[in-house]
C-alpha cells in the first residue's frame, strides 16, 4: 500500500522553550488506521496540529499526498479533515450552513448531495435545520466530524474523538469510524484509552515526551497481548524450581512463594491443568490461582516507565 | 486546485454577513438612532445657536464627521470582532487547518466588514438627508472616500482583533484612542475654530485629515488640504497592510 503521509525528522519546540517533538519518523499507508497513544502532554496534539497546518513545524519535514505541508500547503491541507480535541462550534449557525461553510473554505464547488450524505451518514439529517447550540456534546462531535468530511478529505484527524464522551457514545463513534474506513479514507486518532486503540486500529503508535517509542501492527501487539500468567501461590516456598517442572519454564517469585508460568490463550494446549497434575504428582500444594492478561495497557506503561527511568 | 481560493473568500465573506444579519435590527438601528440624536442635540439645540462654519449651514458641517466616526466604529468592531471570535471559541482551527492563504483570509474578512461599515455610512447619509439639505460636491469621491476608510478601518480592526487576548483589550483602542481622537479631530467643528497652539497640536492627529477630507467630497473644501487627505488615507492603508503582512508570516498569535 502506498504510504499517505510521510513524516520525517519532524522537530518543535515551542517559544517557552518546551520541545514537544524530538525527531518524529512515521508514515501512514493510505486506506489503514492507525491509532496515536501517549500520556497527556506526550506530544499527539503537537504531531497532528502540525501536520494539520494549525502549528508551525520546527524542523523535519512532513508531506501530505505528496504535498509538501509548507511549500505545497493548498495541496496538503486539501487532503485533509480535522476534529480538534475541543468541542468549537459557531454555536448560532444552523448545522447545515455550517457544514456547507467547511465545504466552501476547502475551495470545493458547492454539493447539496455530499453535504445531504454526510449529514446522513452522521445521522445529524433531520437535525441539519437546528442551531448547534440546541445540539447535545455528543451530537456537536458529529457537526464537527461531518464538517471535516465535508469537503471528502483522503485523510481523516480525530484528536482524541471519545475525550468526555460517555460509554454508549464511544460505542457509537467507534461504529461510526469503522463505518468511516469501508469508504477508503484513512484515519489518524489520538487516544488515550488503550481499548480505543485496540478497537479500531490497524497499527498503533505510542508517543512518549516527544519521541515514538513504538509503532506496530495492532495484531502483532495483540499476539504478544494474548499471553497470560498464571500465578500459582504456594502452600510452602520452594527453594529452586524443581527439575521436574522444566517442560513448563516456570519461575519462582516472591521469595520462593509464587510460581509463575507464561502460557499463550491461544494455543491448542495451554499446558496449564498439565501442569497443576504435575504439581499434584510432586505433592506440591498451592492455595490460590490467579491469571492476569498482559493488556496494551501493560506495554504502554512498561513503554513509558522505561522511557522515563532513561 | 490552482490559483486563489476565491470559493474560501466567499464562504468566509457570506458567513461574515450572515453573521450580521442576525444582529440586523440592532446593527442598523443604532446608527440610525445615534445620528438622530446627534442632529437633535448638536443639530438643533447647539446648531441653532451657531450660525455657519466656512459658509455650511452647521447642521450639515457635522454630518461627513458623523458619517466618519460611525464608519470609525463599524469598521473597527466588525473587523475585530470577526477574526476575534474564532480565536475566542477555537473555530479558528478550521481556517488555519484549510487551504486559505493569508491575503485570502484578509480579503474575506475585511471586504465582509467594510462591507457593513459602508452600508452604515449610506444609512446615516440617508438619516441625514431627513434633517437637513445636504450638497454633495463629488459623489464619486464620497463612495470611494467611503470604501477607503472602510477598508482602512477594517484592516486596523483585524489587526486589532489578532492582538487582542480578552474582550478588554479589544474595546480599549476604539474607546480610548480612535474615539477621542475622533472627536478632537473636527468631527464637529472646523480646526480653524480652534487657538494655537492647539490649531497646531491638532494637526498631529491623523483623523483630522480623514474627516476633513471626507467635508471635501461633501462641500468642496476642507480644513486641510485634499491632497493631504488622500495621502493620510493611502499611508494608513499601507500600514495596515504591511502589519497584517507581518502577523501572518509570523504566525503572530496565531499560531504557535
Amino acid at each position: 500500500m502506498a504510504s499517505i503521509i510521510t513524516i520525517s525528522g519532524l522537530t518543535k519546540s515551542y517559544a517557552s522553550g518546551f520541545q514537544a517533538l524530538k525527531g518524529i519518523d512515521l508514515s501512514i499507508e493510505e486506506g489503514e488506521i492507525f491509532a496515536l497513544l501517549g500520556p497527556n502532554g506526550a506530544g499527539k496534539t503537537t504531531l497532528i496540529s502540525i501536520v494539520c497546518g494549525n502549528v508551525r513545524p520546527g524542523g523535519g519535514s512532513v508531506s501530505v499526498a505528496g504535498h509538501d505541508i509548507v511549500r505545497d500547503y493548498r495541496g496538503a491541507r486539501s487532503a485533509i479533515g480535522l476534529v480538534p480535541q475541543e468541542l468549537s462550534t459557531d454555536q448560532f449557525e444552523r448545522v447545515i450552513d455550517t457544514v456547507a461553510f467547511s465545504r466552501g473554505l476547502f475551495g470545493k464547488p458547492r454539493n447539496d448531495a455530499t453535504i445531504e450524505k454526510v449529514l446522513r451518514d452522521l445521522s445529524l439529517w433531520d437535525k441539519r435545520h437546528n442551531r448547534i447550540l440546541e445540539l447535545s456534546g455528543g451530537m456537536k462531535r458529529r457537526v464537527m466530524i461531518a464538517k471535516a468530511l465535508s469537503h471528502e478529505p483522503r485523510v481523516l484527524f480525530l484528536d482524541e474523538p471519545t475525550a468526555g464522551v460517555d460509554v454508549e457514545l464511544r460505542r457509537d463513534m467507534w461504529k461510526l469510524i469503522g463505518e468511516l474506513r469501508q469508504t477508503g479514507v484513512t484515519i489518524i486518532l489520538t487516544t488515550h484509552y488503550i481499548e480505543e486503540a485496540e478497537e479500531m486500529a490497524d497499527r498503533v503508535g505510542v508517543i512518549n515526551k516527544g519521541e515514538l517509542v513504538l509503532v506496530e501492527d495492532k495484531d502483532a501487539l495483540m499476539r504478544k497481548l494474548g499471553k497470560k500468567t498464571l500465578t500459582i501461590t504456594l502452600s510452602e516456598p520452594l527453594p529452586d524450581v524443581p527439575g521436574e517442572l522444566a517442560e513448563w519454564g516456570v519461575s519462582l517469585e516472591a521469595e520462593g512463594n509464587e510460581m509463575e508460568y507464561l502460557f499463550d490463550t491461544r494455543a491448542e494446549r495451554t499446558g496449564v491443568s498439565s501442569l497443576l497434575r504435575k504439581l499434584g504428582d510432586l505433592g506440591i500444594a498451592y492455595k490460590d490461582l490467579n491469571t492476569q492478561q498482559s493488556s496494551l495497557e501493560d506495554i504502554f506503561v512498561s513503554l513509558v516507565h522505561r522511557e522515563q527511568a532513561a | 486546485m490552482s490559483g486563489p481560493n476565491l470559493r474560501a473568500i466567499w464562504a468566509i465573506y457570506r458567513f461574515e454577513l450572515h453573521r450580521f444579519r442576525r444582529t440586523l435590527l440592532t446593527g442598523l438601528l443604532v446608527p440610525v438612532i445615534t445620528t438622530s440624536l446627534y442632529f437633535v442635540v448638536f443639530g438643533g439645540a447647539i446648531g441653532s445657536r451657531m450660525t455657519e462654519i466656512d459658509g455650511i449651514p452647521y447642521a450639515a458641517f457635522i454630518v461627513p464627521g458623523l458619517i466618519m466616526m460611525s464608519m470609525f466604529t463599524e469598521s473597527i468592531f466588525n473587523a475585530s470582532f470577526g477574526i476575534y471570535m474564532p480565536k475566542f471559541t477555537g473555530t479558528i482551527y478550521e481556517l488555519l487547518s484549510a487551504p486559505v492563504s493569508a491575503a485570502e483570509t484578509v480579503t474575506a474578512y475585511v471586504s465582509a466588514a467594510a462591507t457593513k461599515a459602508f452600508i452604515v455610512g449610506i444609512i446615516i447619509f440617508a438619516t441625514a438627508h431627513l434633517f437637513v439639505d445636504l450638497p454633495v460636491a463629488h459623489p464619486f469621491a464620497m463612495i470611494a472616500f467611503m470604501i477607503l476608510i472602510a477598508v482602512s478601518f477594517c484592516l486596523f480592526g483585524f489587526i486589532l482583533g489578532i492582538w487582542a487576548q480578552s474582550f478588554e483589550q479589544l474595546q480599549v483602542i476604539p474607546l480610548l484612542l480612535i474615539m477621542p481622537m475622533t472627536f478632537l479631530g473636527g468631527a464637529f467643528y472646523s480646526i480653524h475654530m480652534l487657538a494655537e497652539p492647539w490649531r497646531t497640536i491638532t494637526l498631529f492627529n491623523p483623523i483630522v485629515y480623514l474627516i476633513s477630507g471626507f467635508r471635501w467630497t461633501f462641500f468642496g473644501k476642507g480644513d486641510v488640504g485634499i491632497g493631504f487627505s488622500i495621502a493620510f488615507i493611502a499611508a494608513m492603508l499601507v500600514l495596515c497592510l504591511a502589519v497584517v503582512g507581518w502577523v501572518f508570516r509570523t504566525g503572530y498569535r496565531l499560531k504557535k
